[in-house]
């Protein structure tokens, strides 16, 4: 299937996937309350990849977290596909700023890890299937491995492919490859768009790095320091499928310009 | 040196060779051997030890020449020495394998609930603070004669490490994979089994080794106290006796099974977690 094709079969008229309505998160912590996240508001559609740039300590981490149903907002509502989230859902993938792999398991059974932690056994289809998802994340032989094995970068792939493993609708995103050198980074960044473009999921992709934001996104929203609200939801009009080529269009520039002043401001 | 200057030399059919290559000395071989240097030292410190006690005349009772102390293991047959060391060993291993089913599942619940943190940390504190060899007697007056009372106090030594280092390994996991357990809503004896545990095992292997050592000294501590078998017995039993050489046999002995017990956790450690190791040492 061309990939024109399946950006035709973008269902934005399902309404919002993900939804957040005046949504605040205060942490109770020893030195008092802490206000992470405050008045937020957003929507993202379906199979949108919608980024988000802020300053360390913004509650970018808290938004994702959020979403996944690991914490639960102290004020206002956060929609799931048109539900409260009451807690984790199994159509939402997860992936971690550390890869934080199992350093016993091969990257096999790393992959697999989420079946096995959830249902308690392993199948052989399971097993096919991570093996078909390292072959698109261009691990394919790298099965029997040991995660220490490997580099940053093919370590960051595996975490990727655990969190594609049960194919979510949502895939969220927390500074994945922040860890990672800057060629590994972009080369990352566009296998991730490929991935997306072959099964079309809502993406929120969160960041430091302006270029990636832009160069990734069909939208990014901006932060402001903590108490973290949005200060700015951006849409990113460039054509897709973005590759090597899009870092040279002058568009990009002009959003990544416009981005930085945003948030070169508040600081 | 250019290598076409080889023309020149005395020797045309060998090439010297481009920068200095470090020449095997003895020193590199030793280096390269492995367990030839701690050898040595140890065959250097014997000879040394046997010339002073000839050279000073140091009497047997204050240290004893090693070829003495050989002598001193003629004292007693071989089945009775076979006896001292299964005597030893039994409480040794007994009392570790007691220490391992105990804190662990210790470990688990000190990190699983606040409740039995708070409730338990303060007596494991006191028991720890406790110096078990005083306690050893009233130990055995308890329990009476017979295993029971030494590996009670084998165990009471070997424990505490493996209860603290394993709640820290626990404890250490990072919380990206708790998370992921998490948002799998699994079971939450599979974040303990398939994820804290594991983690864990690096830091209960560091402990399993120190433990190993204090069980050895909990065995021989308890022989002090009331025993008639056991190398702690034996040696206690040589030295009133004023027999030193067999004494010092009796150690070389403990020494030798308490560096083997070491030895076999270690092999443990790399036959069943090859992953807890660090890359070279796999």
């Amino acid at each position: 299937m061309g990939q024109a094709a399946a950006f035709a079969e973008r269902p934005r008229a399902l309404g919002p996937s993900i939804r957040f309505e005046n949504t605040g998160q205060v942490f109770q912590t020893d030195e008092g309350p802490l206000e992470a996240l405050r008045g937020v508001n957003f929507a993202m559609d379906h199979h949108e990849f919608v980024a988000v740039l802020g300053p360390s300590g913004c509650g970018k981490s808290t938004l994702l977290r959020i979403i996944a149903g690991l914490i639960a907002p102290t004020s206002g509502r956060v929609d799931v596909f048109g539900k409260p989230v009451t807690g984790p859902r199994d159509d939402i993938g997860i992936v971690f700023q550390a890869p934080t792999l199992l350093s016993w398991a091969s990257v096999e059974d790393n992959v697999v890890f989420p079946i096995r932690h959830k249902t308690g056994r392993v199948g052989e289809a399971d097993r096919a299937r991570a093996r078909d998802i390292l072959a698109s994340v261009g691990l394919e032989g790298f099965s029997k491995r040991m995660p220490d094995e490997l580099s940053g970068g093919m370590q960051q792939r595996v975490g990727i492919a655990r969190a594609l493993l049960m194919d979510p609708d949502i895939l969220l995103m927390d500074e994945p490859f922040s860890a990672l050198d800057a060629l590994t980074r972009e080369e990352l960044g566009f296998e991730l768009l490929k991935i997306w473009e072959a099964r079309p999921k809502t993406v929120l992709f969160i960041t430091h790095s302006i270029a990636e934001a832009v160069l990734l996104a069909d939208r990014v929203l901006v932060m402001s320091e903590r108490p973290g609200r949005i200060i700015e939801d951006l849409a990113i009009d460039l054509p897709r499928p973005r590759g090597i080529e899009t870092t040279t269009d002058n568009r990009m520039h002009d959003y990544a310009a416009h981005l930085r002043s945003l948030l070169v401001k508040r600081h | 040196m250019p290598p076409t200057s080889a023309a020149s030399s005395s020797s045309a059919t060998e090439a010297p060779p481009a920068r200095p290559v470090p020449r095997d000395g003895a020193v590199t071989v030793l280096m390269r051997v492995p367990g030839a240097l701690p050898v040595l030292t140890f065959a250097t410190i014997l000879v040394v030890w046997e010339f002073a006690t000839w050279v000073f005349s140091i009497p047997s009772y204050v240290l004893p020449a090693p070829s003495r102390i050989a002598t001193g293991f003629d004292a007693v047959s071989a089945e009775r020495w076979f006896q001292h060391i299964w005597s030893t060993l039994r409480v040794a291993l007994l009392g570790y394998g007691i220490s391992i089913l105990v804190a662990i599942p210790l470990a688990v619940a000190l990190t699983r609930s606040e409740f039995v943190n708070r409730a338990l940390y303060p007596i494991l504190v006191v028991i720890q603070s406790t110096p078990i060899v005083a306690v050893a007697p009233i130990i055995i007056v308890v329990l009476g004669a017979g295993d029971a009372p030494r590996i009670v106090i084998t165990f009471l030594i070997a424990f505490f490490p493996l209860v603290v280092s394993t709640a820290t390994g626990m404890m250490a996991t990072p919380r990206e994979l708790i998370e992921l357990s998490a948002s799998l809503r699994a079971p939450a004896y599979r974040e303990i089994t398939q994820i804290r545990l594991p983690f864990a095992i690096p830091y209960i292997f560091a402990a399993l080794k120190i433990s190993i050592t204090l069980a050895v000294i909990g065995a021989v501590v308890a022989e002090f106290v009331a025993a008639d078998k056991g190398l702690g017995y034996f040696i206690q039993f040589s030295t009133s006796m004023f027999r030193l050489p067999e004494a010092w046999a009796g150690l070389s002995v403990l020494v030798l099974m308490s560096l083997t017990l070491f030895q076999s956790v270690t092999l443990a450690q790399r036959l069943l977690f090859p992953w807890s190791l660090p890359k070279k040492r796999r």
